[in-house]
């Protein structure tokens, strides 16, 4: 009799729910990979050959995975530094400027501090964390402080951030005879080292893909990443419960901020021999669309990063391989965010799909009762 | 009987149920005649609103007819009320701040042309509705000016301007002052000379007895009688409104209660510096409930208390700890658990799962952290008891709370206040809008906790919950308090009703019984006697 | 020092700061009408730059000013409408909406611009045209005035007259009545029959087309073509512009004046041997400068109000 009733049993709403995120996100990629599909065709000389090449191109030859892999880095870092900020529902943007900042300081302890291996990479990445932290940190300060918007605060903060850091470069860590504004060769004791030869595999992907599992457990299984998402989820409920509200809030973006920093430090020292940036990398946003496919779960951060790393690697390989742009991709992200976002977007058919179980939950019960 | 021409409006056999399973309406029925000024009387929670809701197409019905002027009609919502010629002054406004009553009267039929809109046309229509009315406003000011009282002429000149001959007034006189409620009175009876029907909700009998002509009284949701106002003494009324049902008895051994928990004095609930100032004590192992009219002194009694808000005059003491200005954990760390009022804005967090609910405010404790993590086995095996316990019924401890029937939640809410070493609870309406099994858990897990010494205090717009469960009872009316009865079980309804009501007031004396812990070097009775 | 005060009192400056404030006067007016409705344009960024992109292409094709301006409004009411579909009728968060427009509007202004020219940086290779400069009769004549407010570009006077349409739309018109009242209290409509919903909708497509003409202005205007990412920022700073003027036409068009100065003095302080970073940054600073003074004098506004309405209400008593 058990049995019977395992083989029937309906889902609970729960499951329900989760399946239908599922459907819904992979319906909204799908779109998305369809628009894309149509702007091909509208543009290209070539459409098939540019949509094939877009698609398989990242697994021909497969050396190019370590390359997906690689650009996948980045986008767990500010994937995660998002997830962490929207989970305590904080629309914070300063990611960006965090990320390059990070990128900076880690540059910069690289080329100006003679340190060992090891304790080299160490002491750069912690000094991007740190960098990065205080600038997630000034948006929230604002919010919590004065209830200043953090939406724009931070959007603009990255300009500032920006022009800052240039400023820095060119001001004290410039070298002329690169030919082109960008500091000094990064020594080697501060490099992350390549794992894979010949391919740019290096350790701060595996430290990304760690911070991952870190963040999975201090966001759900520790009681300050249950703070946050409780002040994210309402803040009411939090203040009645003892939780301390601001502190929290400040909390998330710092962590957020370091989690980018890191990941900019990370990025120049496994991915550059110089840091060149003279404008914002863009990681920051990405990291919106990262952590909105991920539902801000970081244990599927690195789902994202890796499908957008993907798309991205793909897009670079057809635009060198046919007549267009990878740009292209800037369509598709921004569909997915919009299609992802879009709360009743096939509500219908969940409607549908949780009435059916109903009915069914409705008729077992039933037939409990006449047993 | 009258002849059936003359009635404007019936609603027959209305029964709503919430989708959370409460039934707000069971089978009421409600006749109003052509040009009377009809009562729709009842505690808190008896269906009053419900039912205005579903005649202004608010809320749908699930069984029942409403004839409106003779034809059936089936409102879907309040733009097809208005249509019909019902209109509805809520008891929150409905206003637009920073526009003129003008604008407002207007909105959404403004007169001008090529989009332009003529401002004074608008003028000219207000000024002909209000002249037409006689109602003392003036339409350029703007709303966010105005006092309550006016705000609420805005509001029913919204109604007339767009033909409504039946007008529904929800608790008009809550935010009045007796001035102000001597002027909408003037103003009612003069709708009602123009030949407009009204149905004025409200609990104040004296107000009832002054402006209309019949009653209908409702009681959990069902009719329980119709009359003319004349033929009635206010403590019939009474009787009807607060008349107690014996559907859910608890049975009780009488408090042996200890030390003083929970002690007040000389707190100032009602916001002004020269208001009303109140003081009493709640001790150990007893149950002390607050009976009273919504909206006199209740909420911010229990802000006060649980720390969502600090008071500036008077003191709270928690076991002997003035808790003036501390944070909300600090005061629960003292003893304090509170249930609130507001269920889904302050109780719960709808989208995070049982357990979670279950923990907030205990998770920061040390015995629930090993290193930096949480000690997830054990969090899972207490939320385990914890479900048993309360029979919280759901599907899985980490199902989202939202997807839980009202009734549920609320036990969620409670297996976490109940928990752990509290001295104190705070139950603000601990029962409101839940089903009859959950509301009768929770009442004899107050009494069993109250047994264990501790201390309630039980705050519920709910009549028969304060007679059942408390020990003792305070009456709060006017943020101030207007009766005490150490013993609950010897007051009968209709007293406690004429006390919250206001049509009665205990002396200083009689209400300074509360105050056990009498202050060194401050004579007890040292108030002046009332009157 | 001198140089820097010679330049920031020489007529020049001041008319290139009314040139420069045109942009972020158009989205900050845009941004006003959504705001009034209720809706936060976090998009504004997104619509300029696609605008811009496609008034060049449109005049440039059509050699006609007027199709080029008409391709960079239907552009602008499209993107609106767009994002009106998402959070309107899909209920995504409207801030997600304006994110992801404003990333699409970085990559995809770049995707078209290269589809078309094969130039990922500049349009310069479109022959596309230029809104006119206007010299006012008389006005011109008058000697430091007329050097200061005629000979600009026909959009920065289409701009200053929108001050005074929008004022109009929003105080005097039926539509901007209702405006306002879905936008403060959305009951209050609901209760008289308005549809909140179509009045979001209209209210996003018309900020949409005052955006897109901040749009058209910086590629056919200000600068006399496209450029990647030309609108740099200056959504957001309109965003805060409007805040700063507290949601009033008047009051946005002074605000906006201040950050059309903060740009012409970071234009102006190049090479007087400040590090041009510094000086780029100038906008964005006062932008966040701006917005700490706006919040800070708001909380200290609404403790004092708490206080004045209790003591009105104690002088009831």
């Amino acid at each position: 009799m058990k049995s019977r009733r395992e083989n029937r049993r309906p889902l609970t709403n729960r499951q329900i729910e989760n399946r239908f995120t599922l459907i819904r996100t992979l319906v909204a990629v799908g779109i998305a990979l369809i628009c894309c599909l149509a702007l091909i065709l509208l543009v290209s000389e070539e459409p098939l050959q540019a949509f094939v090449s877009f698609l398989t191109g990242p697994l021909d030859p497969p050396k190019n995975l370590a390359t997906v892999l690689q650009t996948a880095a980045p986008l767990i870092f500010s994937g995660l530094a998002v997830s962490i900020m929207f989970s305590c529902n904080q629309f914070n943007l300063a990611g960006e400027g965090a990320f390059f900042l990070g990128g900076l300081a880690g540059s910069a302890v690289a080329v100006k501090l003679v340190l060992p291996y090891v304790v080299h990479p160490i002491v750069a990445l912690l000094a991007g964390g740190l960098v990065g932290g205080i600038v997630c940190a000034i948006p929230g300060l604002l919010k919590v402080k004065l209830g200043a918007t953090e939406v724009v605060s931070s959007l603009m903060l990255n300009y500032v951030v920006l022009y800052f850091g240039v400023y820095l470069l060119n001001y004290f860590l410039l070298d002329p005879s690169a030919g082109f504004p960008a500091t000094e060769r990064l020594p080697d004791t501060a490099r992350l080292e390549s794992l894979i030869p010949k391919t740019n595999f290096h350790i701060g992907i595996i430290l990304s893909f760690v911070l991952c599992v870190v963040m999975y457990f201090f966001l759900y299984r520790s009681k300050y990443g249950y703070s946050i998402r409780m002040v994210g989820q309402n803040e009411n409920f939090a203040r009645y419960s003892g939780i301390k509200v601001g502190a929290t809030i400040m909390m998330a973006q710092i962590i957020g901020g370091i989690l980018a920093g890191v990941g900019g430090a990370s990025e120049v020292l496994g991915g550059y021999t110089r840091f060149q940036w003279v404008a914002l990398p863009g990681y920051g946003f990405d990291g919106v669309i990262v952590a909105i496919l991920a539902g801000n779960n970081p244990l599927l951060v690195p789902l994202g990063a890796v499908f957008l790393a993907y798309l991205r690697v793909g897009a670079d390989i057809m635009s060198r391989r046919s007549d267009v742009a990878t740009e292209v991709l800037a369509i598709v992200q921004g569909a997915i965010i919009l299609l992802v976002a879009a709360k009743l977007f096939l509500k219908n058919i969940k409607h549908k799909y949780i009435v059916a179980n109903a009915t069914k939950l409705e008729a077992m019960k039933g037939g409990e009762e006449h047993e | 009987m009258r002849a059936l021409s003359e009635v404007l409006l019936s609603m027959e056999h209305i029964t709503k149920v919430y989708p959370n399973g409460f039934i707000a309406n069971k089978d009421v029925s409600l006749s109003v005649r052509q040009g009377e000024i009809h009562a729709l009387s009842g505690e808190n929670g008896a269906g009053k609103s419900t039912l205005m809701k579903i005649l202004f197409g608010e809320e749908q019905a699930e069984q029942g007819k409403i004839f409106f002027k003779g034809k059936e009609i089936r409102p879907e919502n309040s733009i097809s009320a208005i249509k019909m010629g019902i209109g509805m002054v809520h008891q929150h406004f409905m206003l637009v701040p920073s526009l003129t009553v003008a604008e407002n009267i207007v909105l959404g039929m403004e007169p001008g042309r090529f989009g332009r809109f003529d401002r004074r046309a608008a003028l000219r229509m207000a000024q002909e509705i209000t002249e037409k009315y006689k109602f003392q406003i003036n339409p350029k000011e703007r709303v966010e000016n105005l006092a309550v009282g006016d705000k609420q002429k805005v509001e029913i000149l919204k109604a007339l301007i767009r033909g409504a001959e039946l007008l529904i007034l929800d608790e008009p006189t809550a935010v009045l002052t007796p001035q102000e409620t001597e002027e909408l009175f003037v103003q009612m009876e003069r709708l009602r000379e123009k030949g407009h029907t009204l149905i004025f909700i409200s609990h104040k009998l004296r107000e009832i007895k002054q402006i209309c002509d019949r009653i209908t009284v409702l009681r959990a949701g069902k009719t329980v009688g119709v009359a003319n106002v004349a033929d009635l003494s206010e403590a019939e009324i009474s009787r009807m409104m607060v008349g107690r049902d014996v559907m859910l008895q608890v049975t009780k051994e009488k408090a042996k209660p200890g030390k003083t928990v929970l002690q007040v004095r000389d707190l100032n609930l009602s916001g002004r510096p020269d208001g009303k100032t109140i003081s009493f004590d709640l001790r150990a192992g007893e149950i002390l409930g607050i009976a009273g009219v919504e909206g006199n002194g209740q909420k911010e009694l229990a802000d006060y208390i649980s720390g969502m808000r600090t008071y500036s005059q008077g003191s709270i003491r928690l076991n002997g700890k003035e808790i003036r200005g501390l944070s909300v954990r600090k005061i629960r760390e003292l003893g304090l658990s509170h249930i609130s009022e507001d269920r889904m804005s302050y109780g719960c967090s709808a989208d995070a799962n049982v357990e979670e609910n279950l923990f907030s405010t205990s998770i920061y404790r040390k015995k629930y952290s090993r290193g930096l993590l949480l000690r997830k086995k054990l969090l899972d095996s207490e939320s385990d008891r914890l479900i048993q316990e309360y029979h919280i019924k759901c599907s899985e401890k980490t199902e989202p709370v939202r997807m839980l029937s009202g009734g549920n939640i609320q036990k969620v809410v409670v297996a976490r206040e109940f928990s752990g070493d509290i001295s104190l609870i705070l139950a603000n309406q601990p029962t409101r809008g839940i089903d009859v099994g959950a509301t009768e858990f929770i009442r004899n897990k107050l009494i069993s906790l109250r047994d264990q010494r501790v201390a309630v205090l039980l705050i519920s717009a709910d009549l028969n919950e304060v007679l059942e469960v408390s020990d003792s009872i305070l009456v709060f009316s006017g943020h101030g308090i207007s009766a005490y009865f150490p013993d609950a079980s010897q007051v009968r309804e209709e007293v406690l009703g004429e006390y919250m009501l206001g049509i009665r007031q205990m002396d200083a004396q009689q209400i300074g019984g509360v105050v056990y812990e009498k202050q060194t070097g401050e004579p007890a009775s040292a108030d002046q006697p009332a009157n | 020092m001198n140089d820097i005060l010679s330049s920031i009192f020489s007529t020049d400056f001041v008319y290139s700061s009314l040139r420069l404030t045109t942009p972020v006067l158009f989205a900050a007016l845009a941004s006003l009408i959504a705001d009034r409705a209720g809706i936060i344009n976090i998009g504004l960024e997104g619509i300029m730059l696609f605008s811009a992109l496609t008034g060049v292409i449109g005049s440039a094709y059509s050699q006609s000013l007027f199709v080029g301006l008409l391709c960079a409004v239907g552009t602008g009411v499209l993107i609106a409408f767009i994002m009106a579909y998402f959070s309107l009728t899909l209920h995504a968060d409207i801030t997600l909406a304006g994110v992801a427009v404003n990333l699409v509007a970085t990559g995809g202004t770049v995707f078209v611009l290269y589809s078309i020219c094969g130039d990922k940086g500049v349009s310069t290779s479109l022959n596309s045209l230029v809104f006119p400069t206007v010299e006012i009769p008389l006005l011109k004549d008058i000697p430091v005035l007329g050097n200061i407010l005629s000979g600009h570009n026909v959009l920065t006077y289409v701009s200053l007259v929108m001050v005074v349409v929008v004022w109009f739309f929003m105080e005097k018109s039926k539509l901007g009545l209702r405006i306002r009242a879905v936008g403060e209290n959305e009951n209050a409509a609901k209760s008289v029959g308005i549809s909140v919903v179509r009045i979001r909708y209209l209210a996003l497509i018309l900020s949409g087309v005052l955006a897109s003409l901040g749009g058209a202005f910086l590629s056919m205007g200000m600068l006399t073509y496209f450029s990647k990412n030309m609108s740099a920022g200056r959504g957001f700073i309109a965003l805060a512009a409007e805040a700063l003027g507290r949601g009033g036409a008047v009051g946005t068009f002074f605000s906006s004046l201040v950050f059309g100065c903060a740009e012409a003095l970071s234009v102006s302080l190049q090479g007087v041997g400040l590090p041009p970073q510094f000086v780029q940054m100038v906008p964005y600073v006062t932008t966040i400068l701006g917005l700490v003074i706006y919040s800070a004098l708001r909380k200290k506004q609404q403790k004092s109000l708490h206080q004045l309405y209790k003591k009105r209400k104690r002088g009831l008593r």
